[in-house]
């Protein structure tokens, strides 16, 4: 997957919770064996190759290759597994295979987990703040989402996940799946909040490629917010980011 | 964050780079704040995918440079890691157990291509880094951490420096 994996932890039995950490490297270290597209050898790049037909990859390539088909269902065809007719689910692996390590670390008995893959963050307890990168003024923070403080803090119980779409994304420009090419109005970012990283990874990525139609299409999206920053610098946000997020700062709200 | 009970945090960094030659894959761990976290091990950081124009980096152990001040002010020096495009070295400052600045001792700089490196990405993850710490954030979403080399270094340093 090309990228970097920072886990966080806090209580548990310490003897547990390291054997969940190797347990999460060893998931992580296998998702990218079995996914890369970049590895001839890879099941991908087999399927790709026609080498290997989908009935005969494991069952964790079925389940992402089914989960791609929920997500373009779900999204109207804005998110697309399909490339170069091809089968590519590198934009859905990621954020599964995150929710995935988080998943295996609070089940050994952590207090509050938080796994950022890449820059796309799943949450389970907390307290966590989350910095919204801000895509036009690097190394600023444009918001700052909090997650796992109880009462009034998170809307969306235990586990929260934060992901971010926008041209510089890791891993390729996102593209209008219908055009072939990078959304026209583009957002220069967009961040989605959800409670598994599956969805708003998926949300992010095919709400970016929308462009100016995104924000009409997330604020219809049950148990989905979102917080986007334009071209132009301006923001705006869905009408429960607030609740859950401490409110950008230095950045014209609106538009 | 200062707030938090006093039960164990760990932090992991894992760096994956795949290549068409194969993947690569680091791991260490920064035991945070309390004495009670079992320090894991830390796989070990195969490097034999770093071809580049290595030359200078013989100075993998970096001894703490004692910049310490009056004003509780540490300079540390961290590993040179090698890279893909050569040897990534970073020094951190921390004042009153801050973060305060991060420089470069060592960066790629044989060809156009790590020039532009070095002169854009280094400063942006330096930011981000530094950003990530004053708006007291645990994380950041949409971030660009993807240089192994740099993160390597830094951590490298934060552990010397004691955290």
């Amino acid at each position: 997957m090309g990228t970097v994996f920072s886990l966080d932890v806090r209580g548990g039995a310490p003897d547990r919770i390291a054997a969940a950490v190797e347990g999460a490297a060893a998931w992580l270290r296998h998702v990218d064996e079995v996914f890369s597209t970049y590895r001839p050898g890879s099941q991908i790049s087999r399927l790709a190759a026609g080498g290997l037909t989908l009935a005969r990859c494991s069952a964790e390539v079925r389940e992402v290759h089914r989960l791609c088909e929920d997500a373009r269902r779900r999204t109207g065809g804005w998110f697309s597994a399909a490339y170069a007719g091809g089968f590519d689910p590198t934009g859905l692996v990621k954020g599964w295979a995150v929710e995935r390590a988080a998943e295996m670390l609070r089940s050994a008995g952590a207090d509050a987990v938080c796994v950022n893959g890449g820059g796309d963050v799943q949450t389970f307890g907390g307290p966590w703040r989350i910095g919204v990168a801000d895509p036009l003024r690097p190394g600023a923070v444009a918001a700052v989402v909090r997650a796992g403080e109880g009462a009034g803090g998170t809307a969306h119980g235990d586990g929260l996940a934060v992901a971010t779409s926008g041209p510089a994304e890791r891993g390729g420009h996102v593209l209008d799946p219908h055009t072939g090419r990078p959304p026209r109005d583009a957002l220069a970012s967009l961040t989605v909040v959800s409670r598994t990283l599956t969805e708003a990874d998926v949300a992010a990525t095919a709400a970016y490629a929308m462009g100016a139609r995104a924000r009409g299409w997330l604020a219809a999206e049950p148990g989905t917010e979102a917080f986007a920053v334009t071209a132009g610098g301006r923001t705006w946000h869905t009408a429960g980011f607030g609740a859950l997020a401490d409110p950008p700062a230095g950045r014209t709200p609106g538009r | 964050m200062s707030a938090l009970p006093s039960r164990p945090l760990r932090r992991v960094v894992i760096t994956s780079v795949s290549t068409v030659a194969g993947g690569l894959l680091l791991l260490s761990l920064k035991p945070h704040s309390t004495a009670g976290a079992a320090p894991l091990t830390t796989a070990p950081a195969p490097t034999a995918t770093s071809s580049g124009p290595a030359g200078s980096s013989g100075a993998a152990t970096a001894p703490p440079t004692g910049g310490g001040s009056t004003s509780g002010t540490r300079t540390v020096d961290g590993d040179a890691v090698q890279t893909r495009y050569g040897p990534v070295q970073l020094r951190v400052t921390v004042t009153g157990g801050r973060l305060t600045a991060v420089t470069a001792v060592q960066l790629p700089q044989s060809n156009p291509r790590d020039e532009e490196i070095s002169s854009f990405a280094v400063p942006q993850l330096t930011q981000e880094v530094l950003a990530a710490q004053s708006a007291r954030v645990d994380t950041v979403s949409g971030a660009t951490y993807t240089s192994e080399g740099y993160l390597r270094s830094l951590q490298s340093a934060l552990d010397k420096a004691g955290g």
